[in-house]
């Protein structure tokens, strides 16, 4: 707020003006400081786009880990949904049992479906996906036993319920060994759930980069000003009138740094949602890259101008102070 | 309007500025204060504009002592009080207009009035139409004449001037010391440090003249 008229008794009766005088005139300063210190900016380009470019630059890379853990969130919750679990039963056991028992776990209401793999099945796909059936066959007999894949319904899929099921299963006396291939699921998510701590730790640390740029370009811009600031300070320029136009200039770096974050942000997305969908392709998953959304994009631009105006005023709070007048 | 009761200043690099100066200046008063370079004008006129503080003593401007005058309340204070310096101090990225209109500008004065007293005060000084020149396509009397018209344009009751014929030649030194007895006339008070012997036998105003920190031969004065 600036006090245009906080000055001696007589000055303050001289100059009263009515409420939305003063506020019209207040406005108007604001106004006025904040297109004076954009046309500023602009007649200094190449400083300028240094300044945001570096702001930009910090800006954007906690951007880009957000975007990482969005991503990896979304490709972890389509895997959530193939949890499965694998009962082996025990030998020896007859055809019969074994569909009894797969009958009976599918009957289950927290069971989507119950599918049985008979130990020839089993050897087939071992030898497929491992390449030891070599020396399973020297075996003669083939020593797989009876199998279950168990899918958990779908409300009954976080870790906690299928380990529930797990446990359950176990206790069947024609169950041998029941395992579950959540593990590493959960560990996939505490990964994640640390990556996202990540993305706080770099916003801060990149944070205060901003406030150390931008304080220091307006600590350049306020020593390079110095006799236009003794002059106003001379002729009865208060320190919230001598801080305003710094003020600004710091809004639009801060604005100018976040726009620019968005843009390069945009840009990566749009750059690699190609590789990344045909490599989704081939996975048979639906999986697209996801970017900023409006929210994000309203984060980055209101951090910007905060961090902005903060570095500003800070360096104008300390700077400005050391520079009286001389006669 | 201007008064100093037993002043002293001492800088804090130990020099000793004022030994004990006193003096009062009426309201509507103007006076010469002379003495050779660093005798301790500037001192006397800083202390004015508030620009330092004395280290004993009063100074009492415009009905306010400056020792109760809080660092938040320098700004009013300092528009009550016209400064005219030797270098003039113009803003040299920014037209006649807007050097002139700066002390209105901050002290929040509508557009439109802005407007009409920067008109009256270029008038004043004889440069209505130099608005849009910059300070450096004037001469040297010329921008002199710029920086008066600053430091009248708000209507300050106290009109304080630091050598401000020392880079004129003798003829525009004449005009701008006219310029500010006319000042005067119209109740402005002016003290105009000087050391130009021309000036001072020409104008038969008051003189104060100090040596060594100390004023001598003036008959008010307590010292």
């Amino acid at each position: 707020m600036p006090r245009p008229d906080k000055g001696s008794p007589a000055s303050r009766s001289r100059e009263r003006r009515s409420p939305v005088a003063a506020l019209s005139y207040w406005l108007e300063r604001h106004a006025q400081n904040f297109v004076a210190s954009l046309g500023k900016l602009v007649r200094q380009p190449f400083a300028s786009a240094l300044t945001i470019g570096v702001i930009g630059l910090g800006l954007a890379l906690p951007a880009v880990l957000h975007l990482v853990v969005v991503n990896a969130s979304a490709i972890a919750a389509g895997i959530e949904d193939t949890v499965q679990l694998s009962v082996y039963l025990t030998q020896p056991l007859t055809a019969e049992q074994a569909r009894k028992v797969q009958q009976g776990i599918d009957a289950r209401d927290d069971v989507l479906e119950a599918e049985l793999v008979t130990p020839e099945q089993g050897l087939r796909e071992f030898e497929q996906m491992s390449g030891f059936g070599e020396a399973l066959r020297a075996l003669g007999d083939n020593p797989l036993p009876y199998a279950i894949t168990v899918r958990p319904a779908p409300r009954f899929d976080t870790p906690e319920a299928v380990a529930t099921l797990a446990d359950e299963l176990k206790t069947l006396p024609e169950v041998d060994i029941v395992q579950v291939d959540t593990e590493w699921v959960q560990r996939l998510h505490a990964i994640l759930e640390a990556l996202g701590q990540v993305v706080w730790l770099a916003a801060i640390l990149l944070g205060v980069g901003v406030l150390i740029i931008i304080g220091n370009t307006i600590r350049l811009d306020i020593n390079g000003r110095r006799e236009e600031i003794e002059v106003i300070k001379l002729v009865g320029g208060s320190n919230a009138f001598v801080r305003r136009p710094f003020l600004y200039t710091g809004v639009w770096y801060g604005l100018g740094g976040g726009a620019l974050a968005w843009i390069i942000v945009t840009a990566a997305v749009a750059f690699l949602a190609g590789p990344v969908e045909r490599v989704a392709t081939l996975y048979g998953s639906g999986i697209r890259l996801q970017g900023l959304d409006t929210e994000a994009a309203g984060v980055l631009l209101a951090g910007g101008t905060v961090l902005g105006w903060l570095g500003a005023w800070a360096a104008a709070q300390y700077h400005l102070r050391r520079i009286e007048p001389r006669a | 309007m201007i008064s100093f009761q037993r002043v002293f200043k001492r800088y804090p690099n130990g020099r000793e500025a004022l030994a004990e100066v006193s003096f009062d200046l009426a309201a509507g008063e103007m006076a010469f204060l002379t003495g050779h370079s660093g005798a301790g004008k500037s001192t006397v006129l800083k202390l004015i504009a508030l620009l330092e503080r004395p280290t004993r003593g009063q100074v009492v401007v415009n009905g306010r002592n400056t020792a109760a005058v809080k660092p938040r309340a320098i700004p009013g204070f300092r528009r009550e009080v016209g400064v005219v310096f030797q270098d003039h101090r113009l803003l040299a990225d920014r037209p006649v207009y807007e050097n002139v209109a700066l002390p209105l500008i901050i002290a929040g004065v509508s557009r439109r009035e802005t407007e009409k007293r920067v008109r009256a005060a270029l008038d004043q000084v004889g440069l209505l139409g130099k608005e849009t020149s910059f300070p450096l396509e004037l001469s040297a009397g010329e921008q002199q004449r710029v920086g008066i018209a600053r430091a009248v344009v708000s209507k300050p009751p106290v009109l304080i001037a630091d050598e401000p014929t020392g880079n004129l030649d003798p003829d525009l030194a004449v005009e701008v010391m006219n310029l500010f007895r006319r000042l005067n006339d119209v109740g402005v008070t002016v003290l105009v440090a000087t050391h130009d012997v021309h000036l001072i036998d020409r104008f038969r105003v008051r003189r104060l003249h100090i040596e060594q920190g100390t004023l001598v031969g003036v008959p008010d004065a307590a010292a």
